[in-house]
């Protein structure tokens, strides 16, 4: 179903946690919340789940206003940071819980229960007790637990955070493929970047209470409309740099045109590690200037190089790298960098 | 070669402190249970030989019989009176965010801290206008107080424990308030319960000294022992209380039983 936020105010004694949140979630749509701790994007999710009622503002869900409404009567399922499992019943008793609270008959949740358990794949595990099973197991009976009862809405609530890497990166995929078959409504939480761009139809970007920027993972990445956003999504080199006349004159790197001519002033450039290039190439370029390297780290797929350009303020650059390849700089050397107008991307909101 | 874990001088030197304190714990019960089967008729150890004369005493004595009976009813009420008021009262000192709540936390070990006769000349005086003195259930009420904080720490630590998310999780599946209480939290409080309810029961089984001051001629067990190491002392008292620790004994197995590891468990908290 259709969730709809709209002007959701909520503070705590000084601190204002959601400052006027509007957000709409299309049905069977994935979109995330992605923003440091203290954004509010807990206390948002808290008002749509009906932990918090916001001082100000609508939550409607499909046609009903949810606004005040009690957690227990808005139909909505949720995965805990933690699971929050009940630990003194077995997992088939867990699953059963909100079925019981609907009033379902007996042979009914058991053939729910049993459904559930085989989508999450966990058919033999049925009797064991949560401390029984792994940290993976456990959250995909919290999955199980927050559809079983099919929720107008799913809500998670940084779920993958307790999880090693590799369980991280495959239950990311098996939830995002369980959420499009069953078009389950979703909205996710996290502060992890890559998270969210694996998972997200569309990342809502929070911080200080507000949402910064909604968009595609593509968009938010290769377009973000402020400083935070270009932050904090990926790695990023900001330049300032001064419009004047159609033309941007970069410190230390000369001057280019840009596509579109920013009005005059200062203005603040994106440019992705993985955009700056190097060497001859990067004599080429428009902006170039000599570079020493820093620091060289070996990441696999990847080499990333701190650069100290002349006259302008350090820099990260990223290189693909395949195994037949050299390593590209050596620490203490001094090479070329550069950039195109194409390679770079003006911050609007400096 | 890995250190040995289990060789060291501090591990055996433990041993021995726990070998000693067990020893000055279990000295009372060497001396107590031979002399409940002594053939003499007055204190002595070690006995002169054996004899269940002393059993049969107490169990043919219907004044024993009674105030045990008595004592039993008593404890009984005050578990039930302390635990209905004290697990709520838990719940409102570890849950309620108001200010100042933590001073009504402390000050909820105050029945341990005042002296017991203080509190018996205080209840004394109000019971004597209630008509309350030589009732078996105004007994209950004033052993209440003193178990109170036993319920409101054991309990209280228990909650402290919990994770309150599990009971936003069950409320968010279509649980009640009420209902999240009574099938997800309070089944998970129940090593803790279990051990409050049991050191509410022994407080109460045990208590002499507000007995004194409230019972009148309607005797609990602990007064009647008083009156008769007072009056005829002669080895009753040692079955009476071979007896008490048995049934005890008993109690604690159960509790064991039933709350997985309960005291241990809370305790250790």
């Amino acid at each position: 179903m259709r969730l709809d936020v709209q002007g959701i105010v909520k503070r705590f004694g000084a601190v204002t946690a959601l400052n006027g949140v509007d957000l709409a979630v299309e049905e069977g749509e994935f979109l995330t919340i992605l923003g440091p701790s203290g954004s509010g994007k807990t206390t948002l999710l808290k008002a749509v789940a009906g932990f918090e009622v916001p001082d100000a503002g609508t939550v409607r869900l499909g046609d009903r206003d949810v606004t005040t409404a009690p957690a227990r009567h808005r139909n909505v399922g949720m995965v805990f940071q933690n699971y929050a499992l009940f630990p003194h019943m077995t997992v088939a008793e867990n699953l059963a819980f909100p079925l019981e609270m609907r009033g379902t008959g007996k042979a009914a949740i058991a053939r729910r229960v049993a459904e559930a358990l085989a989508l999450v794949e966990l058919g033999g595990y049925a009797e064991r007790l949560p401390r029984q099973l792994s940290g993976g197991q456990q959250q995909r009976v919290a999955l199980a637990r927050a559809i079983i009862f099919d929720p107008s809405l799913l809500l998670l609530d940084e779920p993958f955070g307790a999880l090693d890497r590799k369980l991280r990166e495959s239950l990311q995929l098996e939830v995002r493929r369980l959420q499009r078959r069953l078009k389950l409504t979703t909205l996710f939480i996290t502060h992890d970047q890559e998270e969210a761009l694996v998972m997200s139809d569309r990342i809502a970007v929070m911080d200080q209470g507000r949402i910064q920027q909604l968009g595609t993972p593509g968009e938010i990445y290769d377009f973000p409309v402020t400083r935070f956003v270009a932050n904090f999504i990926g790695e990023s080199n900001l330049i300032e740099a001064t419009a004047q006349g159609g033309r941007v004159s970069v410190p230390g790197f000369g001057t280019m045109t840009l596509p579109e001519a920013p009005a005059p002033g200062p203005v603040t450039l994106l440019l992705r590690p993985e955009a700056l290039r190097l060497g001859a190439e990067a004599g080429a370029a428009a902006c170039h200037a000599t570079a020493t390297v820093l620091e060289s780290v070996f990441l696999g797929l990847s080499v990333k190089l701190r650069l100290q350009p002349e006259g302008a303020p350090e820099m990260l650059a990223r290189l693909p790298l395949r195994p037949s390849d050299p390593p590209p700089a050596a620490e203490g050397s001094t090479i070329t960098i550069g950039f195109r107008p194409e390679d770079v991307h003006v911050v609007p909101r400096g | 070669m890995p250190p040995d874990r289990r060789g060291g001088i501090g591990n055996w030197l433990l041993a021995a402190f726990a070998t000693l304190v067990f020893i000055f714990l279990m000295l009372p019960l060497l001396v107590v249970f031979p002399i409940s089967f002594s053939s003499a008729s007055y204190l002595q150890f070690p006995p002169p030989g054996f004899s269940w004369q002393w059993y049969q005493r107490y169990f043919g004595d219907p004044d024993w019989i009674d105030s045990t009976i008595r004592s039993f009813q008593i404890a009984a009420l005050c578990t039930a009176l302390s635990m209905l008021l004290g697990v709520p009262l838990s719940f409102l000192l570890v849950r309620s965010r108001r200010r100042g709540i933590w001073l009504l936390d402390r000050l909820a070990a105050a029945p341990i801290i005042v002296p017991t006769i203080i509190l018996s000349i205080g209840l004394y005086s109000i019971f004597a206008r209630l008509q309350l003195i030589g009732e078996w259930y105004g007994i209950a009420v004033a052993h209440t107080v003193l178990a109170l904080p036993f319920v409101m720490i054991l309990v209280g630590a228990g909650l402290r424990g919990f994770d309150e998310s599990q009971e936003q999780a069950a409320i968010g599946l279509g649980a009640s308030w009420a209902t999240a209480i009574l099938r997800i939290t309070l089944p998970q409080l129940r090593p803790s319960m279990i051990s409050a309810g049991f050191l509410a029961f022994i407080s109460s089984f045990d208590e002499l000294v507000v007995a004194m001051f409230l019972s009148g001629a309607e005797k609990t067990l602990p007064k009647k022992m008083f009156d008769n190491i007072l009056m005829e002392i002669d080895p009753t008292i040692a079955a009476v209380s071979v007896t008490q620790i048995l049934l005890v004994a008993v109690c604690l197995g159960l509790t064991t039983l039933f709350g997985k590891g309960a005291l241990a468990t809370t305790l250790s908290r």
